[in-house]
């Protein structure tokens, strides 16, 4: 599709001869939510950050609003940040402890300056009426906040500068499981609201079905798999989606089936396995996965997948 | 429009105000400062008025702390001298202030190249032996006011710059920063609106322990006759009078009254510092 709101292509991020990610292309559409997953260190972070030049990109481009984001100067990247705006995971650290949420909420409108103090003040309002926070809110510290009220201030941060794209990484990781589902219903209503384009962050799978249009499987900074997500979690192609669906833990004992869970952990990304990086913990290896890397390859409209065996039953 | 809360200055300040030893400090140095500044209000003696009927007067009734070989009121001078070593002492750290944070915000918000060249800068300057230093420096630029102050400055900066760029390193990979950053915020934006209100305490604690030894520094300087220059008073040249064995032992007052309200002072300005820094540890309110 030529109309993307975001191209990536090939991204790459390295540190000295450790390559935390690498090969990394995919879409992103206006008002689509895509869904990253992956294990702790399997870099999701990475790939968000470095979208967003939060950190620098070895390699790769990423196409938005007919700019490269990874190789723009940084004075011309500065207008286009606004549009791309991220959530962070912990909500702790993502507020500064000396600024009223007044402050925190107008920074960017000041940074990008925008509108005289009364307009950035108002749309601080309006954003904090987006995340269903009191007005009074404005003028208290970030500490005299809960966590996932602490979250709610950090999405309406983002909001304020009214993006086009909004990069949540983890953003309901850090919070009681009671808060978790208030939050995640709030970036929903958002997003469609709004008609935003979302990358969600996660590790949880039952949150990514809920939320995602497509699903990204990332294994040791490589994709695995990428697909709309009631396909992934009906026919999910690549074995390491089907151990991870696997692991779900299934509350109806009549639904659980027989279940490959995997063994060990996920390999250091300073000795990564050669060809395909999960041979090592793939249930379906053959001699040919340490020879060969998968491409990533489109096995039907919209689904790919990155796995040398196409004979395993469905 | 409701009132702002209380923000982490107002909870270090109210933890400052339940400290006894910085409020003994700030008893002290208080009344000390309103003297020092309005003493032309109640004091009749000019610190350069020539009384030649009282010359080596003990403190009396006309002269409450005695006078000087020449007949200047040694009260007079304490307060003109304390006018000289605090506005010293408040210019030089200022100073100190503003190269040491700049140097340290630039080591550690500035590429690796930056912080490699204000590093190294640090290291020299702080390679110098301080005594050989301020010698040399005075020697060179010469006394007064204004060379004093540079002298001291430049001795004192590279500790702050150390201490600001540690934390400032630390503050960088808050999240809160790299938000900021996602923002589309420029160096100068990071500097000022969060660098310098997350490094403000160990500034202020800095600021006023330093000015404690600043006072010292000009003092000493001054006692050897390479500071402030007679016939200005500072509280330094006052007890350089006591260099004379006659001063020391029959002329007590003349040497022991700016001694005296320099120990004071300096000892003031340290439980006050010692209290903002129990106030700014975040642990301290916990035990």
């Amino acid at each position: 599709m030529t109309d993307a709101l975001l191209q990536v292509r090939g991204l790459a991020k390295r540190y000295g001869p450790i390559t935390i990610v690498e090969n990394i292309s995919f879409d992103l559409h206006r008002g689509e939510v895509l869904g990253i997953v992956g294990e702790s260190g399997s870099g999701k972070t990475t790939i968000a950050r470095a979208l967003l030049r939060l950190i620098e990109p070895s390699a790769g481009s990423v196409q938005f609003a007919g700019q490269n984001l990874a190789t723009l100067p940084a004075r011309a990247l500065r207008p286009l940040r606004a549009r791309l705006q991220y959530v962070f995971q912990d909500p702790y650290s993502s507020l500064s402890p000396r600024m009223t949420v007044g402050e925190i909420l107008t920074e960017g409108l000041r940074i990008q300056g925008i509108g005289p103090q009364a307009a950035r003040l108002a749309r601080a309002r309006q954003a904090l009426a987006d995340v269903e926070l009191p007005d009074d809110a404005i003028n208290r510290y970030a500490h005299e906040f809960s966590g996932g009220q602490r979250q709610r201030i950090g999405i309406a941060r983002a909001l304020a500068l009214q993006p086009e794209v909004l990069v949540a990484d983890e953003p309901v990781s850090a919070l009681d499981v009671s808060i978790q589902a208030q939050v995640i219903n709030l970036l929903r209503g958002l997003q469609q609201r709004l008609g935003l384009a979302m990358l969600f962050i996660s590790h949880d799978l039952a949150v990514v079905e809920y939320l995602c249009d497509r699903v990204m499987v990332l294994y040791l900074g490589r994709i695995m798999e990428l697909a709309p997500s009631d396909r992934l979690y009906s026919q999910p192609a690549h074995p390491y989606t089907r151990a991870l669906l696997a692991a779900v833990p299934q509350p109806d004992p009549a639904r659980r089936g027989h279940r490959h869970l995997l063994a060990g952990d996920i390999p250091s990304a300073a000795a990564p396995p050669s060809g395909c990086v999960f041979r090592t913990r793939c249930p379906n290896a053959q001699p040919e996965c340490a020879a060969n890397v998968p491409s990533l390859r489109e096995i039907a409209p919209g689904h790919w997948k990155a796995c040398l065996r196409d004979d395993l039953p469905a | 429009m409701a009132a702002r809360s209380q923000g982490p200055m107002r909870r270090a300040l109210g933890r400052f105000a339940s400290n006894p030893a910085a409020l003994a400090g700030l008893a002290i140095l208080l009344p000390l400062l309103l003297a020092v500044i309005a003493y032309p209000l109640w004091l009749h003696f000019g610190p350069n008025d020539v009384d030649l009927m009282a010359r080596n007067a003990p403190p009396g009734a006309a002269h409450w702390l005695g006078t000087d070989g020449v007949g200047r009121d040694v009260l007079a001078r304490l307060m003109q001298g304390g006018r000289t070593s605090l506005l010293v002492a408040v210019l030089s750290v200022s100073l100190s202030l503003a190269i040491g944070f700049v140097v340290g915000a630039l080591a550690a918000f500035g590429d690796r190249w930056a912080d490699s060249i204000a590093m190294r800068c640090v290291d020299l300057a702080m390679t110098l032996p301080p005594v050989i230093l301020l010698l040399v420096l005075a020697s060179i630029i010469g006394t007064g006011i204004g060379p004093t102050v540079w002298v001291i400055a430049l001795l004192s900066w590279p500790v702050l710059a150390r201490m600001v760029r540690a934390r400032l390193l630390e503050v960088r990979e808050r999240d809160f920063v790299i938000a900021a950053r996602g923002m589309g915020a420029g160096t100068l934006h990071l500097l000022f609106r969060h660098g310098l209100p997350n490094a403000i305490d160990i500034m202020v604690v800095y600021a006023t322990l330093q000015i404690a030894n600043a006072i010292l520094l000009e003092a000493g300087l001054s006692f050897l006759g390479l500071g402030i220059p007679p016939p200005a008073a500072s509280w330094g040249n006052m007890m350089n009078a006591a260099q004379s064995t006659v001063v020391l032992e029959q002329y007590v007052w003349q040497w022991m009254s700016p001694g005296a309200t320099l120990v004071l002072t300096v000892l003031a300005i340290n439980f006050i510092g010692d209290g903002l820094r129990d106030a700014f540890d975040p642990r301290s309110g916990l035990n």
